[in-house]
């Protein structure tokens, strides 16, 4: 099985599924000749040509408008917003118009569309190149959205997001796109190259959408994580001593819930992490969701561990990151008693 | 507010801004006044080829092509000639539209629905475009295209089980009432989010010249929404990419109470959009049954053969309030409607046809007074399936389906405490 970093694992995914079926037409902006300004649909346009593969417009709220359209047509658009920061222009195509198709034509069209967008802070990307915004789409109906950790469930999502009946957003969190990142922003940067979850089968094969993984069985506490942190999670939780068990939540929109209540069952202390910013955040809905079904197997408070209310800061930037600085601490207060 | 300051004090002997606010030229209790209203004689707009260049186009977004003269004449180049059964065709269709309106109108003042729009005086426009247009063509209306339902034999029953939001509603009462759907006629889900269409029909036309398929979409945007990004973004990427895609602009110069000049409309044409786009643009009496119809035809025209959008403004008046909730009284002079310039699109197609030796009044009276039976007979039949106000759509499964293809857990859970609370679980 090859090594393959995320970009190389999605640009896969891509040229699978556009081998596979021709109905699949690629948009966005710079992702054409040039192949994506995070170079995912690198080499595309070449080999599908530029009536499947084309750049758009800067202009997101008509990118996805107009992917609507071809999939009501009949074609399965594969979207890309450049920044999720940038997807709010496209907010109201997203929430009013595809996520609710189905539902007000009583199934007689709906809108097998993916958008793809980088997500999540790291790179000194500032308040506009940085943000989480999973938590606005999670909130809304008829629409799924996917989050993956790594390279082979980065394919396998794409692909299993691509073949869905309905509208997938996936939020790719940009700051290991190259390399699994522990949330030590100081040490140096690991490739994927030497991890295991950088192997990818060659050719079709799908991560279910709604299934989290455990990334790490434990015994002592639940760490509730996407994206990012979940290596975050892994990497304090060793750093510590600690026997966290870490569920790769993989999907948001429809959420896991079993995975999660097994593991807190089990192990009756649970950490919410996200980036995102805190109030109102996925962690929110985590946090409730596990207190509502799990509160008799609790053996402390669920304790969020987020990003701060703020816009991200750039030169702050790892002042703002919820790292092991703080995830650290949190994972020693679920414990105490 | 900052005091001034030494350093700024050269702002001191400019003059004061002021904030212009467009405001229309009569109010309520004021008389009607269309005087500013040009209006060019029939007949006399240049019909470019379908394949001119789009700046051939662009002298006509600023004039009006009319067909139909004020003796109920077709003349000119726009002419598009047709026989006296397709006119007989439009003529009742329009007059239809117009007998379903009024009927569902009353439906909704005795409490059998929540809401309803009539397109009173604006027929033409969704009934010409649908004859213009092929039957697999695609359709991405508004609110006051009923139109073109009614023109592609869309059963009536079908409409109102639909404002009723009864048992027999296909979209299982999770509409509002006149927000139809029907894929087999070529007629996309309405939304209430004004504009989002515009850009969803260059999307589906763009799929259709991925494939390599002949159909077309067309477009309907109210003058309101134009203002919308979603209009930018439509005339943008038909632009870019050439859609085969006819985008509408129905002027009917209220968006409920605001006049077209707060969407800009007192700057400039609406068709006139197009100029900046460096699309084909006209602008077009949308009175005029023949004008539409041939400006659709045009322009269905030069998209079939890959030449690109045309942006067409339909130059009209509501005619009466924006929907049941309004009342139009409130804010422009009463019976504006019944002093437009252009006359009803009705009558003056009648007018046409007496004309030309192929109508009377006894057949138009004996048309209306079998349309109204028509009608009375579908509303009989859908009210066996109940209607809002009783017997409406009520099936708590239902209501959780069609979210996504599958159930989810969630929605799942949702459903049976719906169940449990309605005591029907």
């Amino acid at each position: 099985m090859p090594a393959m970093n995320m970009i190389e694992a999605l640009n896969d995914a891509h040229d699978v599924m556009m081998a596979r079926d021709p109905d699949i037409v690629v948009l966005g902006e710079d992702i054409g000749y040039f192949g994506g300004v995070f170079r995912v649909t690198a080499g595309l346009q070449k080999k599908y040509g530029t009536s499947r593969v084309f750049d758009a417009p800067i202009a997101e709220g008509g990118i996805v408008a107009a992917a609507i359209g071809m999939g009501l047509y009949g074609l399965k658009p594969v979207a890309e917003i450049q920044f999720a920061d940038y997807i709010f222009p496209g907010f109201d195509q997203i929430f009013s118009e595809a996520g609710r198709i189905r539902y007000r034509t009583a199934g007689e069209w709906s809108v097998p569309m993916v958008i793809r967008s980088p997500y999540g802070g790291g790179i000194f990307g500032g308040q506009t190149h940085s943000q989480s915004p999973e938590a606005f789409f999670a909130h809304m109906p008829g629409i799924k959205t996917v989050i993956p950790s790594n390279p082979h469930d980065a394919k396998g999502l794409l692909i299993a997001a691509i073949e869905d009946p309905d509208p997938v957003v996936i939020f790719e969190p940009k700051r290991i796109y190259n390399g699994p990142f522990d949330g030590h922003h100081d040490r140096p940067v690991t490739p994927w190259a030497k991890d295991p979850r950088a192997e990818v089968p060659e050719g079709y094969y799908t991560v279910p959408i709604g299934k989290a993984a455990i990334a790490r069985a434990g015994e002592a506490v639940t760490i509730l994580a996407y994206g990012t942190m979940v290596h975050v999670a892994l990497a304090t939780a060793v750093d510590n001593g600690i026997d966290a068990e870490v569920i790769d939540l993989r999907t948001i929109v429809p959420l896991d819930i079993e995975a999660i209540e097994a593991s807190v069952r089990k192990t009756g202390r649970c950490v919410v992490l996200h980036e995102a910013t805190r109030t109102a955040g996925f962690g929110a809905e985590l946090a409730a969701l596990v207190q509502e079904r799990c509160f008799y197997h609790l053996e402390a408070p669920v304790i969020r561990v987020t990003g701060y209310d703020t816009p991200y800061p750039h030169s702050m930037e790892w002042t703002y990151f919820p790292g092991p600085a703080r995830l650290g601490p949190a994972l020693k207060a679920v414990l105490k008693d | 507010m900052a005091k001034d300051t030494a350093k700024d004090s050269a702002r001191r002997n400019r003059p004061a801004l002021s904030l212009h606010v467009p405001e229309p030229n009569a109010r309520p209790g004021d008389p009607v006044d269309f005087s500013g209203i040009v209006i060019p004689a029939a007949g006399e707009a240049p019909r470019p080829d379908i394949a001119a260049p789009a700046a051939e186009t662009h002298p006509l977004c600023y004039g009006l092509v009319r067909v139909l003269d004020d003796q109920g004449k077709a003349v000119g180049p726009w002419d598009p000639k047709l026989d006296a059964e397709k006119l007989r065709r439009m003529l009742r269709d329009m007059t239809l539209v117009r007998v379903f309106d009024e009927r569902m109108f009353r439906a909704q003042r005795q409490g059998k629905t929540s809401f309803y729009m009539k397109a009173l005086g604006e027929e033409a426009v969704a009934v010409a475009a649908a004859h213009a247009l092929d039957r697999e063509d695609m359709c991405f209306p508004t609110y006051r295209q009923q139109g073109l339902l009614i023109a592609r034999d869309y059963p009536l029953v079908e409409m109102m089980n639909q404002i009723y939001s009864n048992k027999g509603d296909k979209l299982k009462g999770r509409q509002l009432p006149i927000m139809y759907s029907d894929r087999a006629h070529g007629f996309f889900s309405i939304s209430g989010n004004l504009g989002t269409q515009y850009p969803q029909a260059v999307g589906w036309a763009m799929g259709s010249a991925i494939k390599g398929d002949s159909r077309i979409a067309a477009g309907w945007i109210g003058d309101g929404a134009t203002a919308e990004g979603d209009f930018h973004n439509a005339v943008t990427f038909a632009g870019v990419y050439r859609a085969p895609v006819i985008l509408n602009v129905v002027n009917n110069q209220w968006a409920i109470s605001s006049f077209c000049g707060i969407a800009g409309g007192d700057l400039t044409t609406f068709a006139a959009r197009a100029v900046g786009y460096g699309i084909a643009g006209l602008r077009v009496d949308g009175n005029d049954a023949l004008a539409v119809y041939a400006a659709t035809r045009w322009a269905a025209d030069r998209a079939r053969s890959n030449l690109g959008p045309t942006l067409i403004e339909l130059f009209t008046y509501r005619t009466e309030g924006h929907s049941t909730s309004d009342d139009p009284t409130a804010y422009r002079p009463k019976d504006a409607g019944k002093a437009w310039p252009l006359g009803d699109p009705i009558a003056r197609l009648k007018q046409h046809l007496i004309r030309l030796g192929e109508w009377d009044e006894e057949r138009h009276a004996a048309l209306e007074e079998a349309l109204g039976v028509e009608v009375r007979a579908a509303q009989k039949e859908a009210e066996k399936q109940g209607t809002l106000g009783n017997g409406h759509f009520d099936d708590v499964d239902s209501m959780f389906a069609d979210v996504f293809a599958d159930l989810p857990w969630h929605l799942a859970e949702q459903r049976d405490a719906a169940k449990t609370e309605r005591g029907v679980g």
